[in-house]
This record gives C-alpha cells, sequence and structure tokens, in this order.
C-alpha cells in the first residue's frame, strides 16, 4: 500500500512533520506548572497527550501494574517455583503457604516456612494440613528445580525461590495448590500468557477488520456504506454470547491448542470490530469535510497519501483508545467460554481453564483460593479501563493542559 | 409514525431470516452431528451398532438429508410453530423450552427494570454532587462492577451465600415449588428468589449506565439555560430534575437496544453458574451434544426476542421523541 505514495510528496511531508516538532519533552516535563501559554504552542499533539496521561495517577499506576504483569508472565517458568503441570500428590488443594520472617521467639530471621502435617480435625472430622512449628525452612533463592525451556530457547533449571525437599515439607504454593496439588501462582503467570495475549491479538484482528470496513463505509459511502452499516446493525443485534457459545462449540475438538486458541480470538473479535468500525467511519465523514483535506485534494495529493497521510493520522488516537477499552471485553470473553468448557481445554492453561475447577461451588466454599485466577482477571480489566479512560481523556484535544 | 412503525417492521424481516440461517449454519458446522457422537457414546459404553441401525438413526432424525434441506424443514416447521425434535431429550423443542424461555423473558425485564432503576438516581446524584464521598464511592463500585464478569460475580455471591448464610443462592424455586403447578404462592417464591441473579446480570449495565448518566448530566449542568433558570430563582432540586435530566435521559433511554443483547447474553452466562431454570444451561448442553434443533431454535428465538424487544423500545421511544421519529437517531 505504501508504493502507491509519490516521491515527491513523501519529501514533502517530512519537511512538513519536521517544522511541526516541538521542544524537547523532558525540558517541559521538569518545567511543568511553568509551562505557559508561548511554550504549549510548542507541543506537538502526542507531547500534549503523554503530558495529560501522566497527570492521571490512578491509569499510570494501571499502566505500572499491567507492565509488571505482563513482565511476570514473559518470565512465568523463572518466578513460578514448580513446573505448570507439576503435581504434588501429597499436598492436594494445599492452602496458601506464608511465609514467615519472625520466628516462635519473636526474633527476625530470613524468610522461612514451617513444613506442613496433615491433621485430623477434631470437630469436622475433615483433614487438615496445618504448620509443624517445630520444622522451619528458609525460603532459598535461585534454586535448581523442575527443568524448563525458556520461550522455547534456552534449557534452564533455576526458579526465583523455592524450599528444599518441597515433596516432604510441603511446596511454595503463594496462592495456594488446586486439586491436583498443582502451583496456583505459578499456573496464573503461565495462564497469563494465553488471557492477557489474546486480548491484545484479538484488538489487532478487530482493528485491522474495523479500520478496513469503517474506512471503505466512510470513503465510499452509498451503496458499500449502507450493506456495511447493515452488518455491523446485523451483529450487533445478536445476543453476543449465545452467538460466541455457538461457534465456540463448532470449534473441532480435535484442533491443536494453537489453532483453537485462534479460533477463539477470531470468534471474539467477529463482534467487537463492529464498534471500531464504527468510529473509523464517523471520523471519516467528518473529516472528508475538513479545511485542511480539501486543501490537500486542490495541491493534488492523491487518495491513498490522504488517506494515510492526513487521514489516519488524525483519527488513530481516538480508535486506540477505542481499541484499549475492547481489550478487556476479549479477556472476560475467553475467560467465559473457557470456564464454560467451550474455549480452551486442559492441559493448555488459561484464566478460564484455572477457573473451570471452580464451577462446583462446593469446591469454593471449601478451597476459596481457587479464585484466585479471578481476581488477576478483575485487576487486569480493571487496569485496562484505567488506562483506556486515562488515554480518552489525554486524547481529547479541547482539554486544558 | 405509522411510516416509521412499518418501516421498521419490515427492516426486521430480513434480519430475522439471516438470523435464522446463522444460527442453522453455526450448529451445522462440527464436524459430526448427534448420531456420530450417540454412537461414539454407545461405542465407548461397549455397545457396536450396525451400519443399517446407523443409517436408521440418521432416516429418524433426518440427518441423511443434505444440509439446506434440513434448514428449509426446519424453518417452514419453525413458523408453523413446530420447532422440532430435541435428539438429546427426544422431546419436541418447544416443550422443553417454553416456560424456560418466559423466565428469560421474565428475568431480562426485571433486569433491564433493576438497570434503570439503579443507575439513572444514582447518575444524577453524582453529577450534583460531583466529588463528593458518595460520588467516589459509585465511582468506584462502578468500576468494580463492570471489571468483574457476571458469570464471577454468580460464583462470589454463591460462595457467600454457602460461607455465611449456609443457603444455596441457585435456583429459582424453592424445593416444594420445583414441579408444582402455577400459583400465585410459586410466582411469590420464583420472585424472592430471582433478585439475586437480577442484580449480578444487572451489575456492569447498571455500572455502564450510572457512568454515562453522569457524565451527560454533567454536560448539561454547565449549559447556558440552566444557569438563566438559576437566574430567574427556580429552586435548584426541581430544576435539575425538569430541564438538565431531561435532556440527559435520552441518550440512557436510546441505547436500551445495546443494553438488552447484553442482558440476554448475562442471564444465559449467569443462568449456567446459578443453575437456574432458564435457558442458559438447556442451551449449553445442546450446543455441547450437538443437539442440532434444540440449539438452533434456542439461538434463533433469543435473537429474535432481542430484536423485537429492541423494535419495542425504539418505537416507545419515536413514540416520546418527535426526533428520532425524523431520523435524527441514525447518525448518532
Amino acid at each position: 500500500m505504501r508504493e502507491a505514495i509519490n516521491p515527491g510528496a513523501e519529501a514533502g511531508s517530512d519537511a512538513a512533520s519536521s517544522a511541526y516538532e516541538g521542544g524537547n519533552l523532558s525540558d517541559l516535563l521538569e518545567a511543568e506548572g511553568t509551562v505557559g501559554e508561548t511554550r504549549t504552542q510548542f507541543l506537538t499533539p502526542r507531547q500534549l497527550m503523554s503530558i495529560r496521561f501522566r497527570r492521571n495517577r490512578l491509569a499510570v499506576v494501571a499502566m505500572w501494574f499491567l507492565g509488571f504483569l505482563y513482565l511476570a508472565v514473559l518470565f512465568a517458568p523463572i518466578i513460578g517455583p514448580y513446573d505448570k503441570s507439576h503435581r504434588f500428590t501429597k499436598h492436594l488443594y494445599l492452602p496458601p503457604r506464608e511465609i514467615h520472617i519472625r520466628g516462635d521467639d519473636g526474633s527476625w530471621r530470613r524468610p522461612f516456612v514451617y513444613a506442613v502435617k496433615i491433621e485430623t480435625n477434631k470437630e469436622t472430622f475433615t483433614r487438615d494440613f496445618v504448620e509443624d512449628r517445630s520444622q522451619q525452612y528458609p525460603v532459598q533463592f535461585f534454586v535448581k528445580g523442575d527443568p524448563y525451556k525458556l520461550w522455547g530457547l534456552w534449557k534452564m533449571d533455576w526458579h526465583l525461590y523455592g524450599v528444599e525437599n518441597a515433596e516432604e515439607v510441603g511446596p511454595i504454593f503463594l496462592l495456594g495448590g488446586d486439586k491436583f496439588g498443582r502451583d496456583i501462582f505459578g499456573r496464573v503467570l503461565y495462564g497469563g500468557r494465553i488471557s492477557l495475549t489474546i486480548g491484545l491479538v484479538g484488538v489487532s484482528i478487530s482493528l485491522f477488520i474495523g479500520l478496513l470496513l469503517g474506512g471503505l463505509s466512510g470513503l465510499y459511502g452509498g451503496v458499500v456504506d449502507n450493506l456495511i452499516q447493515r452488518l455491523i446493525e446485523f451483529i450487533r443485534s445478536i445476543p453476543t454470547v449465545p452467538l460466541w457459545m455457538g461457534l465456540a462449540a463448532a470449534l473441532p475438538a480435535d484442533w491443536p491448542q494453537l489453532r483453537i486458541y485462534f479460533g477463539i480470538t477470531l470468534i471474539l473479535s467477529l463482534i467487537s470490530w463492529t464498534s471500531l468500525a464504527r468510529v473509523v467511519r464517523g471520523k471519516f465523514l467528518s473529516l472528508r469535510d475538513e479545511d485542511f483535506v480539501l486543501a490537500a485534494q486542490s495541491a493534488g495529493a492523491n487518495q491513498w497519501y490522504l488517506i494515510w497521510q492526513h487521514l489516519v493520522p488524525s483519527f488513530m488516537s481516538y480508535v486506540l483508545v477505542d481499541a484499549t477499552l475492547a481489550v478487556p471485553g476479549m479477556i472476560i470473553g475467553e475467560t467465559a467460554l473457557s470456564f464454560l468448557g467451550l474455549g480452551l481445554v486442559s492441559p493448555t492453561v488459561s484464566w478460564g481453564v484455572m477457573l473451570k475447577d471452580a464451577q462446583q461451588i462446593v469446591e469454593i466454599a471449601i478451597h476459596p483460593w481457587i479464585l484466585w485466577p479471578a481476581m488477576f482477571v478483575v485487576a487486569t480489566v480493571l487496569a485496562l479501563n484505567f488506562i483506556g479512560d486515562g488515554l480518552r481523556d489525554a486524547a481529547d484535544p479541547y482539554a486544558d493542559l | 409514525m405509522r411510516e416509521y412503525v412499518l418501516q421498521r417492521v419490515l427492516q426486521l424481516i430480513p434480519t430475522l431470516f439471516l438470523i435464522s440461517i446463522v444460527s442453522f449454519t453455526i450448529i451445522q458446522l462440527p464436524p459430526g452431528d448427534y448420531v456420530t457422537t450417540y454412537v461414539a457414546n454407545l461405542a465407548a459404553a461397549g455397545e457396536e451398532l450396525s451400519e443399517e441401525e446407523i443409517e436408521a438413526l440418521e432416516e429418524h432424525y433426518g440427518l441423511n438429508q443434505p444440509g439446506y434441506v434440513q434448514y428449509i424443514k426446519w424453518i417452514t416447521n419453525f413458523l408453523q410453530g413446530d420447532m422440532g425434535l430435541s435428539f438429546y431429550w427426544d422431546r419436541p423443542v418447544n416443550r422443553l423450552i417454553g416456560e424456560r424461555l418466559m423466565l428469560t423473558m421474565i428475568m431480562s425485564f426485571f433486569t433491564l427494570l433493576f438497570v434503570y432503576a439503579m443507575a439513572i438516581p444514582i447518575g444524577i446524584y453524582s453529577a450534583v454532587r460531583q466529588y463528593s464521598a458518595t460520588d467516589y464511592a459509585f465511582t468506584f463500585i462502578g468500576f468494580i462492577g463492570l471489571a468483574t464478569p457476571n458469570f464471577l460475580l454468580a460464583l462470589i455471591f454463591m460462595y457467600i451465600g454457602i460461607k455465611f448464610f449456609g443457603a444455596d443462592a441457585g435456583g429459582l424455586f424453592s424445593t416444594e415449588f420445583l414441579d408444582a403447578p402455577w400459583s400465585v404462592a410459586r410466582v411469590w417464591d420464583m420472585l424472592k428468589h430471582m433478585w439475586l441473579p437480577v442484580v449480578i446480570v444487572g451489575t456492569s449495565g447498571t455500572a455502564g449506565t450510572i457512568r454515562v448518566m453522569r457524565a451527560t448530566t454533567l454536560d448539561e449542568l454547565g449549559r447556558p439555560y440552566v444557569e438563566t433558570a438559576r437566574a430567574k430563582g427556580l429552586r435548584e432540586g426541581p430544576m435539575t430534575m425538569k430541564y438538565p435530566v431531561r435532556v440527559a435521559l435520552n441518550p440512557i433511554l436510546s441505547t436500551i437496544g445495546w443494553q438488552l443483547p447484553q442482558i440476554v447474553s448475562g442471564t444465559v452466562l449467569v443462568a449456567l453458574v446459578l443453575n437456574l431454570p432458564t435457558t442458559g444451561p438447556l442451551l449449553w448442553r445442546a450446543l455441547m451434544s450437538q443437539d442440532l434443533y434444540l440449539a438452533a431454535s434456542m439461538i434463533l428465538i433469543l435473537s429474535s426476542l432481542t430484536l423485537i424487544g429492541t423494535l419495542i423500545s425504539d418505537i416507545l421511544l419515536a413514540w416520546v421523541d418527535p426526533r428520532i421519529r425524523y431520523g435524527e437517531r441514525g447518525t448518532t
């Protein structure tokens, strides 16, 4: 598509954009508060956006949180102390381990855990895990453990933390263990690889379809516009969950999990592209009659040049804001489908797959920590909403600096 | 007005037709059909069927015909009120979904009421008392409500119910009313159980609507006409209700059409967790066992009812607001 732009125009745009370059951002941020009328004029829209975004503390905190989460997920095998399918058969449903830093006598120690033993509760006659106060085991850092291949490239076997002789004294399950005695914290990190990327991949697909169809609709109008608008209205009028369920159930069960993953992503994008396409269309329609577009047209700019150099840059920030706000819906969608057993299934780990174990209400009542993946879903969605809101406020060109 | 209604109703027909094709195709998509699943299940149980028996089964369910023939048969019968046979339950689809469908509709209706009954006053209050502690509290709750998928909310409520009240929060009827015929007592019993799923399904919609209501009311409160009204000495309370709120209500009410598909979706999911005798669990089981006619009929009916609900709300709106009648809505 880029070949369509003629070279002369390219050079012209370079000159134009360099003339528009503003002052140094870090200087300006240092001088925040003293940013006066005269200096504001030198800021590019992007710099203005960045300053406004940084002022929104909630959005910035959310950004850091998500950043950490994505990093943790990236290094899941290192941070999680055990392999995602490592079963500690003696420690099924082990409650979250407490890490102590003070001994029984109140003295400060290096972090340690007490060994766990099984005791029969005299009143309820259930077999519970209790801490054996006589045995202390220090939490070790950078210990050798289950081997893994980081990103499928490097064979490694060390983990961030662990405890010696875990099979006997009880593994360190920060968020508890599940019914097969697997580490919920580690699995949450592994599952995040799927749950956190499905939103991004899905939104990229929606963005592509939305830009394409919304653009066509806004650009050509007439019959094309009418058809695409009817299609959008049609899709939006169907209740999402039955449609998702139907489509997800239609994915063949014998597909490899990677293909199911993309299948689910496609299904989720199938609906969310519509709102993006609407935004794109609206922007195309309103920008088409702007003076700068008319000016470019009369200066002889061809269609592609006009679209890529003038129209797309002027509405992209809005579209990206809407795209950010579409990610949470996809994460929830994947979780819901996998929870119902219609999406990804074990042995693949995702937050929805993990929550499937929490379908039995009795299990939750006895082992409430199996709901931890849900907390991660909520926190992630919350963070994404805060970031989206922050971006939306920041992208508003009429807002005060 | 009559033209507008007629036009909308005419638009509905091709949409319904498309939805019927889509729902049927979706169910046809997976490889194999009910008979293959059935035979596989039998084989797993150690019972082998002969070729003839399998063919007889396919003949019995009409599965040996090409897809479009099945579709035409299904849709013509459907229009006459016969939705075909559920393979899994071996009963007519009509009888299976009748009561469940009604319960789903009642629940969706109450949820819609709940969303507006909660969101509009809270939104106005938040706007009038902007940045007050209550406003922040509602904003916070609203964000959590938006971020928590409703099936998770259902799980959490179930957990709370068992842990602290020792009661199962699921179901729509007490045991003594489960199979009882309809009576005043049974309706009362149902309403006593229904508030929980209604709150759960309505939470995210309420949270979203509060935010829209708050934002639009704030916008309106800053308008010059409000200033004028104050300058003329109108009392703040009645003035707010009479002018800015009425304007701010418009975008809220005109999006009923988008609220409804979400609510229906929500009831399907929440019903599965709370084990309600509505369409959710039935649809899920039908999809899992490739119960062709049952699943397709349910997707079609759920979508159609959503469409009709949207249509009714649109007509009501057009009746209230002349601007919509003259096609302004298409641009927003």
